[in-house]
């Protein structure tokens, strides 16, 4: 039995936790995508820049805080300063559409021009970024950094196998749980969210009932502002911010948003998930879990691993392309890019 | 108004022409990735190498008073096509005498095979360390303070066996300065009699390296070499490590040796050791004084090998009497090793005078620079090991 237990401890601990915060955070900005995509109908490259615009001034206004000594106990300081930098994200964005993207709007462009204008959005946001903050590693987490660490767990259980688990691991999934919840509410229940709903369904039918267009796009932005800043803070948390990553993540992102139906925020979470494990169960080392589980003549002397983790980034390509390939419209149905 | 326009006009020709009159400047090319995986510790490199530049200048003993002027351009670090279009550009449209850089040893092979070779520009880099370089064809063009990383496997090992290990796991960062390093030490460490139960590549700027960690765990070892950068990959793989509790002693070689790792991360890397270039020569302590009286970090990565390439340019071009390639390639080997007196940062103008009056010198910089073999430096590291959340040195080897 304490086999077992080792096994699923060592499971839990290298495999299940890490993809959970990781699918969440990959969730929350696939959400964004996805929301860009279904009311503007184009792919925002620059979604990762966003985030990354997000966690940098979440950044600096936790710095503030901590320098007028606001601690939240054993909370990150960064929690409280959210709320600034998801405003500052809105007000840049909304002039981001202004500036660039209404003018193609006005145009009826086709989504191609779009997608080309936000990768230029990309390269400005991007230089912006480091003219702000600097190319270098931040690093902004204060409060408990474990809930317990291994050690500890190591003194309760008495097992040979040990567990860890992070504070921001756990605000990381707890976050990005709320977050969407509220996001569904939104969609689903308030008028506003309908009429988002209805305008990415039908463009023509829902103004023709009524719907302000230039407000649904206002609002597309807000949200996506908000989760990209929600989304990009987690993630500085959890690993740590440097904004060359942000730029990096986008390609699993897009991933994630394709794989679980581009335009279906459903799939964008089911999306964030599907990849996040995928590419930390596919390159496992199984060797101690066959050793806890299976019996001794089934042993193995090597790691056991189906890839090695070169092949980590292949792995979500190799899903995506399996899906777009059997269902173009993803696993939960969305459109078709 | 347009007699004004007109007699200003005049005067900046006058002037323009003046100037190209009497001593044309010498332009030399600094390439370095100012944008990617390494560009936090780029710009001290770059304040490194324009340093000396600015001394020569200053000292107006180049060639009679030549001044050296910098062309930067971004090597990216990672982008072979964009590195190469970036050297062509400083060589052809800016007319650089000689390239400072690149800085990774991807890059730096692309530049000096599709564009420093085939113009006959001489480049030295301060960084590139990939054994594969030692034995690229080079025409005589290509040198590099910074030593081979087939030498950096020997000391890993010899550390690691020193201090009874005899299991390691190794994960790089998957270019070829890890992929160099980590066959080096994985060749080295089993001649030695050690196993290395795993080498596991990571992706640089990933952010996520619970796939990494998770089999870096299970497949175990004593000691975790990291074979990555400070800023990126190699700093998530420790946290994740030690978060996780997968391993708590680690090796880090060149790439990971920075306080900005062990500020970072915390009491979690006490314990931890390793070695990177570096000398106990006064060469090492003056150069840390101008960088500190010029307002950049001299402990960074490479600052201190950038300056010594650059000086290395300079003093080659004074040998040979002329600031061509062609020319001073031949005078690098000379200026850099013994006989001669030796030269330490901060005396290049003496360095200057010395060559001219036909005194042999040996350069001797802010490395401890002595080029062996295909011109690269044989390498002085100094060793170092974690405590109380500080790096400290505990030799030289």
């Amino acid at each position: 039995m304490e086999s077992y237990a080792n096994a699923f401890v060592v499971l839990l601990n290298f495999l299940i936790i890490p993809g959970l915060a990781y699918g969440s955070q990959l969730a929350l900005g696939a959400l964004g995508v996805t929301i860009i995509y279904s009311v503007l109908r184009f792919s925002n490259f620059a979604h990762g820049e966003a985030m990354s615009f997000g966690a940098m001034f979440t950044i600096l206004t936790t710095w503030l805080f901590q320098s007028w000594g606001w601690h939240l106990g054993p909370l990150p300081t960064a929690i409280i300063a959210l709320p600034v930098g998801c405003l500052v994200t809105v007000i840049f964005l909304l002039g981001t559409d202004k500036l660039v993207y209404q003018f193609y709007r006005k145009q009826k462009a086709a989504p191609v021009i779009y997608m080309i204008a936000s990768v230029g959005v990309v390269f400005v946001m991007n230089g912006i970024i480091r003219f702000i903050i600097g190319p270098r590693d931040q690093s902004f987490a204060d409060g408990a950094r474990f809930i317990f660490t291994a050690r500890d767990f190591k003194e309760w259980f008495g097992l040979s196998e040990s567990l860890a688990l992070r504070s921001t691991t756990v605000i990381t999934i707890v976050t990005a749980i709320i977050v969407v919840a509220i996001v569904f509410w939104f969609l689903n229940k308030t008028r506003t969210g309908k009429s988002m709903r209805a305008y990415s369904d039908n463009e023509d039918l829902a103004l023709l009932s009524g719907i302000d267009p230039d407000k649904v796009v206002r609002v597309a932005w807000i949200i996506t502002a908000i989760l990209a800043t929600v989304a990009g803070t987690l993630y500085g948390l959890d690993k740590s911010y440097k904004p060359f990553t942000y730029l990096q993540l986008l390609l699993p992102i897009f991933a994630a948003a394709i794989v679980g139906g581009v335009g279906n925020p459903v799939g964008a979470i089911v999306g964030g998930l599907v990849i996040a494990f995928s590419e930390i169960a596919v390159t496992f080392a199984y060797t101690k879990v066959i050793a806890y589980t299976l019996p001794e003549f089934m042993h193995v002397d090597g790691l056991a691993q189906l890839l090695s983790t070169d092949y980590k980034f292949a792995v979500s390509f190799v899903i995506l392309v399996v899906v777009l390939l059997i269902k173009p419209t993803g696993i939960m149905g969305g459109k078709t890019i | 108004m347009k007699k004004l326009l007109l007699a200003l006009a005049a005067t900046t020709m006058l002037t323009g022409s003046a100037f190209a009159g009497s001593h044309s400047p010498v332009k030399i090319g600094v390439i370095l990735g100012f944008t990617g995986p390494i560009e936090s510790i780029t710009p001290a490199m770059g304040a490194a190498a324009e340093l000396a530049m600015k001394e020569v200048s200053d000292s107006g003993k180049l060639l009679d008073g030549v001044k050296v002027e910098s062309v930067r351009a971004d090597s990216t670090c990672v982008d072979a096509a964009a590195a190469t279009a970036a050297a062509e550009r400083l060589i052809t449209s800016d007319k650089v005498a000689a390239i400072m850089g690149a800085d990774c040893s991807g890059v730096t092979g692309a530049i000096l095979q599709n564009a420093a070779r085939p113009n006959g520009i001489v480049m030295i880099s301060p960084s590139a360390t990939s054994p594969g370089l030692s034995d690229a064809e080079d025409d005589g063009l290509f040198f590099r303070t910074a030593p081979s990383d087939a030498r950096q496997g020997e000391i890993v090992a010899d550390i690691l066996t020193g201090k009874g290990v005899k299991s390691i796991a190794i994960t790089y960062t998957n270019n070829d300065y890890g992929k160099g390093l980590s066959d080096a030490i994985k060749a080295n460490f089993e001649k030695a009699g050690g196993t290395v139960t795993i080498v596991a590549a990571h992706e640089d700027g990933k952010g996520d390296y619970s796939a990494e960690v998770g089999a870096l765990a299970q497949a175990g070892g004593e000691v975790l070499v990291v074979a990555g950068y400070v800023d990126q990959g190699g700093k998530g793989v420790i946290q994740g490590a030690l978060d996780t509790g997968a391993f708590d002693t680690f090796y880090l070689p060149d790439g990971m040796v920075g306080d900005s790792l062990a500020e970072a991360i915390g009491e979690g890397l006490n314990g931890s050791y390793g070695a990177n270039p570096g000398t106990d020569s006064p060469g090492a302590a003056s150069f840390q004084e101008m960088a500190k009286a010029a307002d950049f970090d001299g402990t960074s990565s490479f600052a201190a090998e950038s300056y010594d390439a650059a000086a290395l340019i300079m003093l080659a071009m004074e040998a040979a009497g002329s600031t061509a390639s062609a020319d001073l390639k031949a005078k690098v080997m000379d200026v850099a090793n013994a006989p001669g007196e030796k030269i330490f940062p901060g005396e290049l103008a003496k360095a200057l005078e010395l060559i001219k009056a036909g005194t042999d010198i040996d350069y001797v910089g802010a490395t401890a620079v002595e080029l062996i073999g295909p011109g690269e430096s044989a390498g002085n590291y100094r060793e170092i090991e974690i405590k109380d959340g500080k790096l400290s040195v505990v030799g030289y080897r």
